[in-house]
Formats: C-alpha cells, sequence, structure tokens
C-alpha cells in the first residue's frame, strides 16, 4: 500500500503533561488515547516491543527515525496483543520490506486500535523526557481536534504510572503449558506478570516444561504443578503495588524453591528481601544496554525494558530474611542495580531481559545458571 | 584492569599513499591512534611514505619516519628504534601485508618486537580464503547459523555440468585454480556460457581445475562493524545495509547506516554470528568488519567476508556513530577493556555499549571515470571510486539527496525537469550497475516504471526503491502546486530537496526560491550526533542539519572561524586540502578562536569530532554552508569564513558567499577572480612585467582556432575554473582543437576556455607562498622532473630544486611577490612556472592551498597552512616569525646547502581499470591529472630520495638486471648517458631496433627484442610484452611518441602494470632513476626521522 505523501493525511497532536505540544499525522487508529510517555532507543524489533506486556498503559516514542519497514508477520509478537497504548514515530515505512512480512504496521496498529503519530521531531521529545522525565500524555488525531488547553487538561486527569498495578491486567486468565522442547528435564511454574513469548520459549529450548500461572496464581497453585523451580517474569506497573507477587516469592523463597526473576520479577524478589523500590527519572529502554555481571567482570549487551529499580547497596552483602543478598549487575552507563542474588538460597534475578527479542543475546547463559540451580537442587 | 605496563614504545604503520581502496581513512585512523598512544605515555614511532598525512605531522608521533613502507625500509627503523610492540591494524591492507611480512622474515623476534592488536593467526584466519571458510564452518557447528557461498570444485567437464545442480541452478560464479588475478574467471548464466567459461577455466588453470561457487549477485548486502577487548566483550559498533545489491563492490555502493530492511530476529542473527566469528579467528583486542549476504526471498545468510583490522567501512562507522573505532582499538591494544574507557561524547558512559541511531546516514561513492575514458564504467567487486561523501539527516530521503549533492559533480543530484527518456531503454540500462545508476533509476520512474520493474531490473531492496517513488511524488507535488507554501517546502525539505532542486522544478533562481524559503521561516535546525539517541546529554558538538523543530547549537562567546573543508577526495582534490583545513582549525584553536569545521567526507581527520569545536558534517554548497553560517551567527560572533584551503570546493563558493553578506577571511574573492581569470591575471602580470606563454581565452571553437593560429601549435587548452587538470589537452592540430571544443561540456560563455602556447622541453617549477599584503615568505620552490606538460599533480619534484641556482630563486621570488602583491593575496598562493631557455613564463597562479603545501610544509619543517589561516584573520608574518611559527629569519627559498632533499612522487590508480574487453588502461603521463595520491622520499643526496620515492610509491628500484629501453626520437640523444649509466651498473640493455641502432652507434650494447607489432619470432623469440609478462624485464624506459600516436607502447606500459615492473615514460625520470640505482648501490641507505630533518635544519638556519 502506498500512501499520498501529503495532504491527505489526518492531522494529529502530542500533548505531554506540561504543557508540550508536537503537531504531526494520524498513524494507525485515529482517535484519542493517554498514558506515560516513554522513548525506546531500539533500531530493530518494533514489532516485539509493541506487543510487550510491560508496555501496556505507556506511549512509546521510538527514537529511531525509521519504522514498519520488515512489516508486520505473525511469528515475531510477544504476545497475543499490541499493548502500548501509543505508538510516537517519525517517519513510518509507506512499503514493507521483508520476506516475511504479512501485512503493514499501520495497518495493524489501525486493526488493533492503536492511535499513533507520526511526523514529529522525535529527538526534540525524546530530550525533553529525558531532561523533565517520562510523564503523560496524549495522542489526539483526527480532522477535528479540540484546542490544546482542553487537551491538556484530558492529559493531567489520565492516571499515573506511579501507584499503578497493572500485572493482573496483562496477565493470562488461565494457566496454560509450555512444553519442553526435546526431552523435558524440568517442570517450571512460570508467574506471569506480563510474560513475553520468548521467556518460556528459551526455557522450552532447555528442556523445561513451562506452567504459566496468572498474576494472581497462590502458592498452594504453584507447588501444585511441583516445580524444580520458580520463575517471576516482567510486567508493567509500578512494583511498590505488587504485594500480592511478593508475598507469594517470599513463600517460594521459605521453601528454598530454584528461583529466577526478570525484570519485574527483579522488582519483586528486592522488595521480598527487604529493598526498596524507586521510579528512574525517564528508565531504560532499548536493547544497547552495558550491563556488567560483577561475579565475572563481563560486561554483556542487553535488552532494557523498565521504569523502576531496586533500590539495594552496590558496595556491600546485605543481610536478609533469605540470607546473604548481593548485586550481582550492574548498568555501567548509571549504576542503576540491573540484578540481585541470593548467596545462601538458589535464587537470582536481573531486571534486563535474558530472553531478548527485541534485543541481543548476550545474556541468555542466565537461563543456563537457572538450569544449573535446579539441576543443583537435584544432586 | 589498566594498561599494559611492559610496553614502553610502539611503531605504528601507516598506509603509505592514497590510492584505489585505501585513502585518507588511514589518516584517520592512524591520527587517532597514534595520539592516544602518545597520550597514554608511550614513545610512538611511525613510519608513512605519505606526506600530505595528519599523522606524519611531526608532533602527532615522538618519531616519525617519511620513508617507504617496504619490510627492508621498517626493519632499518626497527634497529634503530628498538620498539617494543608493533601495531599493524591501523594502516590498512598495507601495514598489516608489511608487519606479516617482518613476521615471516623473523624480523620481529630479532629484534623482539611483540605485535599488537592482532596476532599473526588471527590476520591469517581472516585473510585466507580457506582458512576463513573453516572459521565460517566451526561458527556454523556451535551456533547453527551461518555459512559460506556453496561451492564444488570440478575437474572436467561433466564435474562442472553436475556442480550446476548441486548448487541449486544457473547462475554460477567460474574460478579457475591458481590463475593470476583472478584471470578467466566470470559467471554463467546458462549452459552455453558455462561450457565456453569453465571450458577455459579448465585450460588456464594449471591444475586443470575450476571452482563452480552459487551465485550471491543480487542479495541483501550488509557488514557489521565488531570490537572486542581482552575480556572477550564485544560490541557491534554499527550495522551497514548497501543500497547496491551484491555484485558491486561495498566501497563503490551507496551505503546506508543502520540497517533498514532488517527485523530484530534477523539482525540479532547477524550479531550473533558476527560475535561468534571475531572469536573463532581469534581477533583479541580491537576491530574487524564483516561482510555479509542475505537471500531476498528466504533470509538465508552467506558471509562473504572478514577484516581483522580497522577499515574504510569502520571509519564510516566511526563518524556515522560518534564511535571512534580506531582510537579505542589503540587503547584496547595496550590493555584497556572496553568498559574502562569512556565514551567521549557522553563523558559518563563507558564505551562498552552499542550506539543507537536516531538519524541516517547515507556514504556515496566518488567516481573518476572521466579521467579513464577507455575504462569499462561498470562496477564489479573490484573497487574503482576515489573517494566518497556521507551524509546525515533525520531520514532516508534527506540523507540519500544531502549525499548526492555532496558529491558535487554534474548530474549527481535528481533532476526532475527536462525530457523524460524511454521506459525500456532506462530500464535496461539501470540493470548494469554504474556510476550513477541511481540517477538512472529515477529517470526510469520518471519514464512510468513501476517499483516491481525496477526491483526486477536491479533487485534494490522494495523499501528503498519506495523512497525513491517518495522522493518522485514530492518533486511531482512541487511541480504541480500552484505556489510554494511553507508546508510544501518543509515537506520538500525534510526530504532533502535543495533550494537547487526547488528551483529547477518550480523554474526559478537558487536565490529565489532561499528567499522565499527564508521568508516562510522554513530553516533547518541542526542536531546531535550522540551515539545514543538522545538517551544522554552529548558533551561533543558534532551536528548536522535536519528540517526537524529542534536546533541544538548551543551559545558561545568565543569569535568563531567556520573553516570550509573540500568534500569528497577526487582526483585533483585529495586528503592534501583536508591537511590544511585540519592545520588551520588547529593553529586559529591555539590562537583563542572558537573553530567550526564543515565537511561532507567521512574518511578525513577534519571530520573527527576532536579537531576543531564544533564540526557541521554537510555538503559544501551554497545553501548548505549559508543556513551553518547563519545557524552559527545565532550562537555568537563570527571572526569569518575559511574559503582557501580546501580546494576548489569551497574557493568556487567565495564570491556567492560574500555576496550573501558572509565574511569571507584571507584572499578576497575579487583577488581570486583576478588570478583564476585570464583577462585579469593578464593585466596582473603586465603590471609586475612578468611573462606569461602566448594565450588567449575563447568561448566558441573560432575563437581558439584564431588564437591558435596566432601562437602556433601545440597548444595548451583547458576549462577555466577546474582543478586536476581537468579537461586539459595538448593539442597538436586544428581537427583535435575542433573536437576539443565541441567534446567539452565545461565551456560556456562564463566559463571560457583558455588556450596557451605549449612550452616543450620546460623545466617545471611550483612555489609556494605566503603573502601578508606586506611582506612575502617563500614556502619552497619544486623543481619537476618530469618536463611541463605533464600535470604538476602527476609529476615527481624536488625540494630545493636541483638544478636552479641562486638567480633563478632570485627571479622566482621576484616574480612571486609581484603577482602575490598585484592580486591581492592574503594567506598561500601557488605559482607554476616554466623556465624554458631562460626565459621564466608564469603557467598559472593559484591563490589557496595548494596540493603540495603538505610537502612543502614536511620538507621544510614549516607549518606554512597554520601560518596562512593565521594571516587569513589578520597576523602579519613578521608576528608569526616573532611567534615562532615561522622560522625567525629565511625561509624556503633560503635552505641551507646541506638541507635535506626531499622528492615527492605521484601514484597512478592504473592497475584499478580496465577497458571493456578486460586490458589494462594505458599508463601515460599528461596534462590531466590522474594520480590518486603521493609519497616522499627524504635524504641528503637527491639520488638517495629519489629512490626511496620510487621504493614508496610503485615498489623499489631494481640494482640489476634487465632493463628495456625504448623512447621516442626526441629523446634519443638524452637517453644515452643514463643507458650508459645503467650499463656501469651491471644492466644487461634491451631495446627494439630504433632505439638499439642508436644505443649502438654511441657504443652501448642492446639485445634487439621484438616488437608486440611484430609478433613472435621465427624461433619462437618473444616479443618484448611476453617478456615483461614472463617476468624477464626489470626496469622498463618507454616514452610515448611525441604527436598524436600517443598509443604507442600502449602494451608494453600496460603489461609493466600488470607484472609492477618500473616503468619510466619520460627520459627525465630515467636520469633521476640512474641516480637513485647509483645511490642504491653505493652503500646502505639509512632512515632518518622528520624530527631529526628539522632539528638538523633549525641548527642549520640559527
Amino acid at each position: 500500500m502506498t500512501l499520498s505523501t501529503r495532504g491527505a493525511q489526518t492531522p494529529a497532536v502530542l500533548v505531554l503533561e506540561d504543557g508540550r505540544a508536537f503537531r504531526g499525522r494520524a498513524y494507525g487508529a485515529v482517535g484519542e488515547t493517554f498514558g506515560e510517555a516513554v522513548f525506546s532507543t531500539g533500531m530493530t524489533g518494533y514489532q516485539e516491543t509493541l506487543t510487550d506486556p510491560s508496555y501496556h498503559r505507556q506511549v512509546v516514542v521510538m527514537t529511531a527515525p525509521h519504522v514498519g519497514n520488515t512489516g508486520v508477520n505473525d511469528e515475531d509478537p510477544e504476545s497475543g496483543r499490541i499493548w502500548v497504548s501509543g505508538y510516537v514515530v517519525r517517519d513510518p515505512a509507506r512499503k514493507p520490506s521483508n520476506w516475511r512480512s504479512q501485512r503493514s504496521l499501520d495497518e495493524e496498529l489501525a486493526a488493533q486500535g492503536v492511535v499513533g503519530i507520526s511526523g514529529v521531531d522525535t529527538r526534540a521529545l525524546t530530550r525533553h523526557l529525558r531532561e523533565r522525565g517520562a510523564m503523560r500524555v496524549g495522542i489526539f488525531s483526527g480532522e477535528a481536534i479540540p484546542d490544546e488547553g482542553t487537551l491538556l487538561a484530558k492529559v493531567r486527569q489520565a492516571p499515573e504510572m506511579t501507584g499503578a498495578d497493572l500485572s493482573a491486567e496483562v496477565a493470562t486468565k488461565e494457566a496454560y503449558v509450555v512444553p519442553a522442547i526435546g526431552t523435558k528435564k524440568f517442570t517450571v511454574a512460570a508467574i506471569d506478570l506480563g510474560i513475553k513469548g520468548m521467556t518460556p520459549h528459551r526455557m522450552a529450548e532447555r528442556g523445561i516444561e513451562v506452567h504459566v500461572l496468572p498474576a494472581t496464581a497462590t502458592l498452594d497453585e504453584v507447588y501444585a504443578v511441583q516445580p524444580d523451580g520458580v520463575f517471576f517474569s516482567n510486567g508493567p506497573g509500578d512494583p511498590s503495588t505488587a504485594d500480592h507477587p511478593v508475598a507469594l516469592m517470599r513463600g517460594v523463597l521459605e521453601r528454598s524453591t530454584p528461583l529466577f526473576g526478570i525484570c519485574f520479577g527483579n522488582q519483586i524478589l528486592g522488595r521480598a528481601l527487604g529493598f526498596g523500590t524507586y521510579k528512574l527519572k525517564y528508565g531504560h529502554r532499548g536493547i544497547n544496554q552495558p550491563v556488567q555481571d560483577r561475579t565475572t567482570g563481563k560486561v554483556e549487551v542487553t535488552a532494557h525494558n523498565h521504569g523502576f529499580a531496586v533500590d539495594a547497596p552496590l558496595d556491600k552483602v546485605s543481610d536478609t530474611a533469605f540470607g546473604r543478598a548481593e548485586v550481582s549487575h550492574v548498568c555501567l552507563n548509571d549504576q542503576v542495580v540491573e540484578g540481585l542474588q541470593l548467596l545462601d538460597r538458589p535464587a537470582f534475578s536481573v531486571q534486563y531481559h535474558p530472553e531478548a527479542a527485541a534485543g541481543p543475546h548476550d545474556a541468555a547463559y542466565l537461563f543456563d545458571r537457572f538450569v544449573s540451580l535446579m539441576e543443583g537442587q537435584r544432586a | 584492569m589498566p594498561k599494559r605496563s611492559d610496553i614502553q614504545s610502539v611503531l605504528v604503520i601507516g598506509s603509505g599513499p592514497i590510492v584505489i581502496g585505501q585513502a585518507a581513512e588511514f589518516d584517520y585512523s592512524g591520527t587517532q591512534a597514534c595520539r592516544v598512544l602518545k597520550a597514554e605515555g608511550l614513545r610512538v614511532i611511525l613510519v608513512n611514505s605519505n606526506p600530505a598525512t595528519i599523522m606524519t605531522d611531526p608532533e602527532i608521533a615522538d618519531a616519525t619516519y617519511v620513508e617507504p613502507i617496504t619490510p627492508e625500509f621498517v626493519e632499518k627503523i626497527i634497529a634503530k628504534e628498538r620498539p617494543d610492540a608493533l601495531l599493524p591494524t591501523l594502516g590498512g591492507q598495507t601495514a598489516l601485508n608489511t608487519a606479516i611480512s617482518m613476521h615471516e622474515n623473523g624480523v620481529l623476534e630479532k629484534y623482539g618486537v611483540e605485535l599488537i592488536g592482532a596476532n599473526v593467526e588471527a590476520i591469517n584466519k581472516g585473510e585466507d580464503r580457506d582458512l576463513f571458510k573453516g572459521v565460517v564452518e566451526a561458527v556454523k557447528e556451535k551456533i547453527g547459523y551461518g555459512e559460506s557461498a556453496r561451492s564444488v570444485i570440478c575437474h572436467s567437464m561433466d564435474d562442472v555440468i553436475t556442480g550446476v545442480d548441486t548448487l541449486g541452478g544457473y547462475p554460477v560464479v567460474v574460478r579457475p585454480s591458481f590463475t593470476m588475478g583472478g584471470a578467466g574467471s566470470g559467471f554463467a548464466h546458462d549452459e552455453e556460457e558455462l561450457r565456453r567459461i569453465a571450458g577455459q577455466g579448465l585450460t588456464l588453470s594449471p591444475t586443470t581445475e575450476v571452482l563452480l561457487e552459487e551465485s550471491i549477485l543480487g542479495w541483501k548486502e550488509y557488514e557489521l562493524e565488531l570490537m572486542r577487548d581482552k575480556n572477550d566483550n564485544v560490541v557491534v559498533v554499527c550495522s551497514i545495509e548497501n543500497f547496491d545489491p551484491m555484485g558491486v563492490h561495498t566501497g563503490d555502493s551507496i551505503t546506508v547506516a543502520p540497517a533498514m530492511t532488517l527485523t530484530d530476529r534477523e539482525y540479532q542473527r547477524l550479531r550473533d554470528v558476527g560475535i561468534a566469528i571475531i572469536r573463532e579467528v581469534g581477533v583479541d583486542t580491537g576491530g574487524c568488519n564483516i561482510q555479509f549476504a542475505i537471500d531476498p526471498t528466504d533470509g538465508r545468510v552467506i558471509v562473504i567476508e572478514m577484516n581483522p583490522r580497522v577499515s574504510r567501512s569502520s571509519a564510516l562507522a566511526s563518524k556515522a556513530t560518534g564511535f571512534p573505532i580506531a582510537k579505542i582499538a589503540a587503547k584496547l591494544a595496550v590493555g584497556y577493556t572496553l568498559d574502562e574507557i569512556p565514551n567521549d561524547i557522553t563523558e559518563k558512559t563507558p564505551a562498552s555499549f552499542e550506539p543507537t541511531l536516531d538519524y541516517v546516514v547515507v556514504k556515496a561513492p566518488r567516481f573518476a571515470f572521466e579521467k579513464f575514458p577507455s575504462a569499462d564504467a561498470t562496477l564489479t567487486t573490484t573497487m574503482k571510486s576515489v573517494g566518497e561523501a556521507m551524509a546525515i539527516g533525520r531520514n532516508f530521503t534527506e540523507a540519500l539527496q544531502k549525499a548526492l549533492r555532496s558529491l558535487e559533480k554534474k548530474g549527481s543530484q535528481f533532476a526532475f525537469t527536462g525530457p523524460v527518456g524511454d521506459k525500456a531503454e532506462l530500464l535496461a540500462e539501470a540493470v548494469r550497475p554504474t556510476d550513477g545508476r541511481i540517477n538512472t533509476v529515477m529517470q526510469a520512474i520518471r519514464a512510468g516504471a513501476t517499483q516491481e520493474e525496477v526491483f526486477d531490473a536491479t533487485k534494490i531492496d522494495p523499501w528503498f526503491v519506495d523512497q525513491l517513488f517518495l522522493i518522485k511524488e514530492i518533486a511531482d507535488e512541487l511541480a504541480s502546486a500552484e505556489r510554494l507554501d511553507a508546508d510544501l517546502i518543509a515537506e520538500a525539505k525534510r526530504h532533502g530537496f535543495s533550494d537547487v532542486q526547488i528551483g529547477e522544478i518550480r523554474g526559478l533562481r537558487e536565490d529565489v526560491v532561499r528567499e522565499v524559503r527564508h521568508a516562510l521561516g522554513v530553516r533547518p535546525v541542526y542536531k546531535t550526533v550522540d551515539t545514543c539517541a538522545a538517551e544522554f546529554a552529548a558533551k561533543t558538538p558534532y551536528f548536522y542539519s535536519s528540517y526537524d523543530e529542534e536546533s541544538e547549537v548551543a551559545t558561545r562567546t568565543k569569535p568563531a572561524v567556520i573553516i570550509l573543508g573540500s568534500g569528497p577526495n577526487r582526483i585533483g582534490q585529495g586528503i592534501e586540502f583536508d591537511y590544511s583545513c585540519v592545520h588551520a582549525s588547529f593553529a586559529l584553536s591555539d590562537a583563542g578562536f572558537e573553530t567550526v569545521m564543515v565537511n561532507c567526507n567521512p574518511e578525513t581527520v577534519s571530520t573527527d569530532y576532536d579537531t576543531s569545536d564544533r564540526l557541521y558534517f554537510e555538503p559544501l554548497t551554497l545553501e548548505d554552508v549559508l543556513e551553518i553560517v547563519h545557524a552559527e551567527s545565532l550562537a555568537g560572533p563570527i571572526a569569518g569564513v575559511i574559503v582557501q584551503l580546501g580546494g576548489q570546493t569551497p574557493l568556487g563558493l567565495s564570491q556567492a558567499l560574500k555576496d550573501n553578506g558572509v565574511p569571507v577571511v584571507g584572499t578576497s574573492p575579487e583577488a581570486i577572480h583576478a588570478a583564476e581569470d585570464r583577462g585579469a591575471f593578464g593585466r596582473v602580470l603586465a603590471e609586475a612585467g612578468l611573462p606569461a606563454p602566448k594565450h588567449g581565452t575563447a568561448t566558441t571553437f573560432a575563437e581558439a582556432k584564431a588564437i591558435a593560429d596566432e601562437i602556433g601549435y601545440p597548444v595548451l587548452v583547458r576549462p577555466s575554473y577546474v582543478l586536476g587538470g581537468r579537461g586539459m589537452e595538448i593539442v597538436y592540430d586544428e581537427t583535435r582543437l575542433a573536437s576539443y571544443i565541441s567534446e567539452s561540456t565545461e565551456i560556456s560563455p562564463t566559463r571560457p576556455v583558455l588556450v596557451d602556447r605549449f612550452l616543450d622541453d620546460a623545466i617545471e617549477i611550483d612555489v609556494d607562498a605566503l603573502y601578508d599584503g606586506h611582506e612575502l615568505y617563500l614556502g619552497g620552490v619544486m623543481e619537476h622532473i618530469e618536463e611541463a606538460g605533464i600535470h604538476s599533480g602527476d609529476s615527481a619534484c624536488a625540494l630545493p630544486p636541483i638544478t636552479l641556482g641562486g638567480f633563478d630563486i632570485k627571479r622566482l621570488r621576484a616574480s612571486t611577490e609581484g603577482i602575490a602583491k598585484g592580486v591581492g593575496v592574503l594567506g598561500l598562493i601557488n605559482i607554476q612556472f616554466a623556465l624554458s631557455g631562460d626565459i621564466l613564463y608564469v603557467l598559472e597562479a593559484n591563490p589557496r592551498a595548494s596540493r603540495t603545501v603538505p610537502f612543502t610544509s614536511k620538507a621544510t619543517a614549516v607549518p606554512l597552512a597554520k601560518a596562512a589561516a593565521r594571516i587569513s584573520l589578520g597576523a602579519t608574518i613578521a608576528e608569526l616569525r616573532a611567534e615562532g611559527l615561522l622560522p625567525k629569519t629565511g625561509d624556503g627559498g633560503t635552505l641551507p646547502l646541506d638541507a635535506p632533499i626531499s622528492v615527492k612522487e605521484a601514484v597512478m590508480p592504473w592497475s584499478r581499470f580496465r577497458d571493456i574487453h578486460g586490458r589494462g588502461v594505458d599508463t601515460v603521463l599528461g596534462p590531466e591529472m590522474r594520480s590518486t595520491g603521493e609519497v616522499m622520499g627524504i635524504d641528503s643526496v637527491f639520488g638517495t630520495a629519489y629512490a626511496k620515492s620510487q621504493a614508496g610509491a610503485y615498489g623499489p628500484l631494481p640494482t640489476k638486471g634487465r632493463a628495456f629501453i625504448s623512447v621516442a626520437n626526441r629523446d634519443k640523444r638524452s637517453m644515452i648517458f643514463p643507458a650508459r649509466e645503467l650499463v656501469a651498473h651491471g644492466f644487461e640493455l634491451m631495446a627494439t631496433s630504433g632505439t638499439a641502432e642508436v644505443l649502438k652507434r654511441n657504443g652501448i650494447n642492446a639485445t634487439i627484442v621484438r616488437k608486440q607489432s611484430e609478433g613472435p619470432g621465427p624461433n619462437g623469440e618473444k616479443t618484448i610484452v611476453q617478456l615483461i609478462h614472463d617476468g624477464e624485464v626489470d626496469l622498463i624506459v618507454n616514452t610515448p611518441y611525441g604527436t598524436g600516436g600517443r598509443l604507442d607502447g600502449y602494451d608494453i606500459r600496460t603489461a609493466a602494470v600488470s607484472r609492477s615492473v618500473p616503468c619510466l615514460t619520460t627520459v627525465q625520470a630515467l636520469a633521476a632513476a640512474v641516480q637513485g640505482i647509483d645511490a642504491l648501490n653505493h652503500g646502505d641507505v639509512g632512515v632518518r626521522s622528520l624530527q631529526e630533518h628539522a632539528e638538523h635544519l633549525t641548527a642549520a638556519r640559527d
């Protein structure tokens, strides 16, 4: 499909809660949408980003100017739908080109009712968010857009991300099983707080049968699957609201079942150990972040998508209710805690995304580490 | 882990002269590396024969050897300097090959020198095709992905026919084994072609063996730039996608960063394969570049090759991302790890990350086929471009159109006016990749081609094709709109349309479009290249323009000097001009100015974000420069714009800039005109009482004929306002004059053709000088080795002049001063003189930095370009002498008697080109410049310096063996003495019958050999061409016959090129070579650093 270049397009405007506005053209669905404005710096992987449940209620600004070049296929999504509440791009593709492409991104966004905007100075917007921090935003498109004052009032009425409890909104309602690929070696109960499709796949590749359980699962339900290990997934929202998963995790830690957490799961572990969490000014969203594994000194280039972080001391081992804990991984850009591990129990977590999708595969070894923990427990 | 403490000194090998495929990017890399190593407290020893480089500036290294990069000379340097380590990965293939051969011959071991940055095993694994295939197989074993192109070895025609099926059908590539230079290889599209090519291949191959390989022609092509440290941390710095699919050398392709048409899964697969390869090859510290091909129909990935070193692509990637690969490679080589090295641009984050881009970078190649009319212009897997331009935009269309106008070549920008061509013809033409194919594609689109038709013809990815359609649609809107409103102009600008293009489409003048645009408030903003897509604040002002909302140019208080660079390298305007611009930046920064560099050439030091206070990576057109001046004038005071250092490109903008109110400093536009315009220059000469060869200017054949009739043939004709002798020719008769005028496209009433009397047998002299309005500083006097009529850029020359006396220098000084004063020079001037009989003629004057400024500066140890920049901004020569930038007393015309002799030799690109029949192109020198680069030989006497220059440029002069001599009649007299000398040195002479006869009459024995035209003799006697091919000739002297028939000797000279036998095409070069051979045969030739030469010179001056 080829859009005409100019004129025939529907106007759109993006309004930030501090009053700054950007004019552009409608992209995807026409209408209005609200969310937290965040920017993502990945140059590839827009399909994975859009379908990552952690982006629930967020309006994602793509810093890469060309988006949609490879179209949309049915293989790459990380979940059954697009989760972002709005999408901001500079130069959407008019014609997708890829042997796996089935339709255009524009069509896909429209079909799923995702309101977007194109043609805005995404770099200026990104710099604004970097300086002022992530904030609420609204995108409005259509032939008759109200004045900016009215729009701003609407944006300011939208809910904030701080204090939002969103896992239950994105997680599966029913438990399901991802079978092991090849010989089954382990069973893992994975608590879905907004899990991405690649995560159980990475486990399945290692002979793990993954029982994906709803965010509301109880300790009994977890142990009903007789897990060799328990996994806590990524997910949207403020970890300080995640009281149920924290309690659930404490139950798992008490039993010393091997435990692995990713992203939201890392924040849950932090809380379970008694550390606080806090909101980063503008978060880490991209696939180029340098993380150091402090146990080996090696640096891995990793995929990130987090607006909150764990507040744990970098320079010492902490005593917790579950024994000694230490920060295992740190982001070299800003020294943010990127991983935790218990020294006396088989539990660890990372703030970033070893399953990648989108992103580099440097941290895939962490799944092997989880497997080792489970092997260790068996031995 | 900090740096290694066991290394105190490092030898860095440069890449030598600029040649096609190995250009200024290695000066950029090497300069970065040397600076880093020096900053780390190491003693840096550098060898590079190319004087036109920043890296050979005496302050960059501790000991700088401008000596030939051959194992022999590098060993001498090692023996003298005894470095602890050798860093071979920053000087291209030249440095790598030299290091490898010194490893193999035991020199490194003998002197205990450790190779750092790459080990020999890794280099071999990366470079050797068979070993690399094994690497790729091992990688596939480990990670399940990556493969080499499928191939099958065949020993008979039956093998060949069945082999095709195992490869999956036609087309296939046929490569005969063990033939020289890939002889006999080719593409077979069907059985008939296969039988022909493979049949011939089986015959040609000494082992009756051909390799059949699946064809990946037309596949998508990608490159990744990777870095690895000693802790095995690996990062991918940049991905690059080629606009032109497989089949065109990546150096000749339009390339785009980042990759545009890969999903994350596909990109991560390339990344995984790339990382596995760098590990498998074993590049311990440093960078490498890996090329991939991807089948557009199913995504199959083929690994094509890797370079285990810094490359042209890594320079491009550094400029494209702001991640300085060479600098970091140097740090890794001395023991740092990526996480210990800060990212220069953010200062806060480490280098162990992967840059992310929020803009698009397009690189476009610059070709010089107009200089080699007989060469086949089809683009293949052999690189043919001589330079490149890079542009940055916020989207592909903006970057592409900026890149095309950066090429600064007629027809490089898309044209949307003029007759619409025939679609079928245009599509058929677009099948063959050539310089400007993208413009042919655009014309096909104008002629109604569909996206599918364009893809079918070119295999250019459909996404790129659609972007071309987008550009065409904008052009249509511009054409059909009732009037230009702000929205429409802004939209066109966002897709890279220039004011010139908009004007063409709307039938308006460029300045009218600009006025309308400014009135409507449509102006570019400047964004920052920051490695991180704005995630972190950037500290380095590295800017590009875009028609977007928010500008990032910060205000400043210091007065700024804007220096206009020279754009893409081309023959006649190369790295020498970048050298002068960089020097100006350094000198003006020292003098308290804020320096602002504008350039679009990614290979250069000037476009390193470290060089100037601010860098604008922008095209050098009037529009782009005016917008930068505007943006900078909003940021703070502007002291001036320098146009005289970047060659003809900025010089050509001078008047228009001034007309637009821009403060051009240095030589005024009017003065530039006075030197460039023949009439005005004639008046300058007349007033100064200086003779010029008889001449005139003409805009028609009739006028030209009248002038030629009056002054007599031969005449030298050329267009005005050109560089590098473009279109210059010696015309011997009226017929040729008529065809010259009708063929020349550069001639118009405002750009007349110049007709000069041609001075046969004159000595040509080049002078570089500084003038501040009162005082002259004679920078240097260069005496050409070849006679007048050969372009000064292609001619070897010596400084100080070897046959001119004090009286001549006095005359040259007086003439130079007269011209500098008469023209009104403020800064540098270069004048070419011809000494014919006893008359000193003025050939031409260029009121700007010349190609020879770096050579003169290095030969005399005086930074002329720095001084010129200061004079432009108001300093006087007296002040600069007092300050110490210029010597206290004396100048380049009063060098002490024992000053070293420097010889500059030009390097020609002959071996790169073939005509459409696959034969080499002729190597005769003429008035049109065709060299790509130069070397310098420096020593205490001329012979040794000349021998060094030859060794640096073409390989060592032979000191014994067989010399073949065949000269034109007019040269026969002057050949006798040098020929006798050759015999005295033990050479056996061979000659064609005519030359042999003359030699014999003079008592010199020479074996008569058969001319090519005579064919082999009755008893199988070989012709001279066969003898050359068989390696039986060590030195060739072949001067072309005077008038017209310049093709005589063609076969001899092309054979010499293909066998790399030294071939002298003038009798003057023979005389010089004989002195060189004499020096080589008289004992040991030593090496001496520039610093030592300078110390000696300074001591002698005081």
